[in-house]
């Protein structure tokens, strides 16, 4: 097989995850870009390792240290982004700015956490019957 | 040109090649789709089909242990607790006002710019490089559980430490807090599901 | 050519194997469930002691209206019962009847890893129906079915791992190959970690609060009417097929029997599945359903501990055997 294809397709799914990661807001969609990302690297990984013979197989070792620390990452991304909604009611990444430096323009980082409790209820409330009407 | 190139060409694919790009093709599809849709929960099923044609890609390289390991992990599990942590945050039917944040044309210019030069370099770099797939299967879990149990054994022991930790992490962390410090919070934790 | 004939001829019989056993397995749950509670069960329909009664049930589920709720996610809603059930026709495909090769509908190299992974993956169609419902109840039902799926599917693992350790190969045929009788006693502990878990992960009572119907309704399939409502149904019996195979499989040897040779190793299989099946109906009409946290209390306290305590002694028993 060319090698070039698996590449090509990893390196592809690494972009598509990049993309996610900066375009998303919703936390658990950013976890789920980063999951392609990992995911990509893991597809290079054993490409190259079954091009290479390797003796030692480190392609394929590293493979699966991958994916288990990768599982250990979204158990505790999870619960961080459970806790947060639990404490705030929103999982959007972008209204998260409790310690970022108000700056020019910037007039989320005041009202951001005062009004979020409870909103997200209203909010979804109201998309699901715009949804359904 | 190598030698090995003149027997092999991209206008004379094997069957593993074009299955390769076909399932290839469906999972950045579903990637794509992962990373746009705005309806939430669908985002998390389509990475189900793209989890799902990696692993495909590993079988077909031959890779067959971290092929069931990645159903396993990651569609079996990984997906799993994404859908239930979607369901807890009361992911709406429909289109979602909070997918996409207002940089996606930044991202997006990001995200091409860098596809394009990494792939660039790729192609460049492995234009005429074959994998022999030929000959004993690289990832049977005979092979795989050898290298790991003989070669890898302390990283492996580091790694149960690292998840141990997550573990006892993740418990910390979805705790509930004593009454006096959890005022404000109400919502029941992960593990209580509201089932009562 | 002769290749592709027999594969797909196996294929053929896996097929018809599958459509075949769960609706057994229905018919005798009808059947024992009612002796057991002192009825009779259905007796019309076919006229020898009601037989055709679950295709008659088919004939009625075919005829039903297909509804699906005004604010559910249509095709979400659609997909998840062949989400469900298709997981279950894969893992049969895998599953050892008889000894050879021939008795195998495709023999997986990592068989063990196989048929776990793809089991898990049946819960999908079970969160994605109660997800796409737009129905609380609903909505209550995949949340209980994603929490018992993460919290039963290690000691699962745990025990379909001493057996591997003990075979030393995850392949389903070469643990059989390398089974002795003494293996009964040494794993029974494993067995008992993987029936019960896999129990739970079928939502089979006791453990089936994700479908409490007195609690949720019927959890996530409470909006499912005709067709898709049975091809959950199928499922559930598909579960229990595959579940029993899977044990006979890894922890009662299979096609080994006191007597009766290699020919009719696929008679043994049959019949301990079929006793384990009727293990699985007997503690439907026995038990009352676990409360939730009486679930999850039971999996981490209980069988993850005994599992890790079998691959313990799994460990130790084979270091001594070998020396």
């Amino acid at each position: 097989m060319h090698l070039v294809f698996p590449a090509v397709l990893s390196m592809l799914l690494f972009c598509a995850g990049v993309y996610g990661v900066l375009a998303r807001r919703n936390a658990i969609l950013v976890l789920m870009a980063v999951e392609l990302m990992l995911n990509a690297v893991n597809l290079n990984l054993v490409a190259f390792d079954v091009w290479l013979r390797d003796r030692l197989h480190s392609g394929q070792a590293l493979t699966l240290f991958t994916i288990a620390v990768a599982a250990a990452e979204i158990g505790i991304g999870l619960a961080i982004v459970l806790m947060v909604y639990r404490g705030r009611g929103t999982s959007d990444v972008d209204r998260l700015r409790d310690t970022a430096e108000p700056g020019p323009g910037d007039q989320d980082a005041a009202d951001g956490p005062a009004d979020a409790p409870g909103t997200p209820a209203h909010r979804t409330e109201a998309h699901r019957t715009e949804a359904s009407a | 040109m190598s030698p090995a190139a003149q027997s092999h060409g991209f206008l004379s694919p094997s069957g593993a090649e074009v299955a390769f790009v076909l399932v290839g093709l469906v999972t950045f599809g579903a990637a794509i789709v992962t990373v746009t849709t705005r309806q939430i929960v669908h985002a998390a099923l389509w990475l189900v089909v793209a989890l799902g044609g990696i692993a495909v890609e590993y079988l077909l390289l031959t890779a067959e242990f971290i092929a069931w390991v990645q159903v396993l992990i990651y569609v079996g599990s990984v997906v799993v607790l994404l859908l239930f942590g979607l369901l807890l945050t009361k992911a709406p039917i429909g289109r979602s006002p909070d997918a996409d944040s207002g940089n996606r044309w930044a991202a997006l210019l990001v995200a091409a710019a860098s596809a394009a030069v990494l792939v660039w370099v790729v192609v460049d770099a492995f234009r005429a490089t074959w994998i022999d797939l030929d000959g004993p299967a690289a990832g049977s879990a005979a092979v795989t559980g050898a290298s790991l149990f003989r070669h890898w054994v302390l990283p492996f022991e580091a790694l149960s430490v690292l998840l141990l930790a997550a573990l006892v992490g993740a418990i910390a962390l979805s705790r509930r807090q004593p009454p006096a410090a959890a005022a404000g919070s109400r919502a029941p934790d992960a593990a209580q599901e509201g089932g009562r | 050519m002769n290749d592709v004939l027999d594969v797909v001829l196996r294929l053929l019989v896996v097929l018809v194997v599958f459509l075949a056993l769960p609706l057994i397995v229905g018919q005798t749950e009808h059947k024992v469930m009612a002796h057991m509670q002192g009825r009779v069960g259905p007796m019309y329909a076919g006229g020898f002691h009601g037989w055709a009664q679950l295709v008659a049930d088919g004939v009625k589920f075919a005829q039903k209206e297909d509804i699906v709720p005004a604010d559910a996610d249509r095709r979400v809603f659609q997909l998840a019962p062949a989400v469900a059930l298709l997981p279950y026709l894969l893992v049969l495909i895998a599953i050892p009847i008889g000894p050879g090769e021939g008795a195998v509908g495709e023999v997986v190299d990592a068989g063990v890893f196989f048929v776990l992974a793809v089991m898990g993956v049946g819960v999908l169609g079970s969160l994605m129906a109660g997800w796409a419902s737009a129905n609380k109840f609903s909505l209550l039902g995949g949340l209980r079915t994603a929490a018992q799926l993460l919290a039963y599917e290690l000691p699962m693992l745990l025990a379909a791992a001493s057996v591997a350790m003990a075979a030393g190969t995850l392949s389903l045929p070469g643990i059989l190959d390398a089974f002795a009788w003494w293996w009964v006693p040494w794993q029974i502990v494993g067995a008992l970690v993987f029936f019960v878990s896999g129990l739970a992960e079928l939502q089979r009572p006791p453990f089936d609060m994700p479908v409490a119907d007195s609690e949720i309704i019927f959890g996530a399939y409470t909006e499912y009417t005709g067709l898709r409502f049975a091809l959950f149904l199928l499922a559930e019996y598909a579960g229990i097929v595959v579940l029993c195979g899977l044990t006979t499989v890894l922890f009662l040897g299979g096609w080994h029997g006191p007597w009766g040779g290699a020919g009719l190793g696929w008679v043994w299989t049959l019949l301990k599945t079929a006793v384990l099946a009727f293990l699985v109906i007997w503690l439907r009409v026995s038990y009352p359903r676990l409360r939730e946290d009486q679930l999850q209390k039971l999996s981490w306290t209980l069988l993850v501990p005994l599992a890790l305590a079998q691959i313990a002694l799994t460990g130790v028993v084979k270091v001594v055997i070998q020396q």
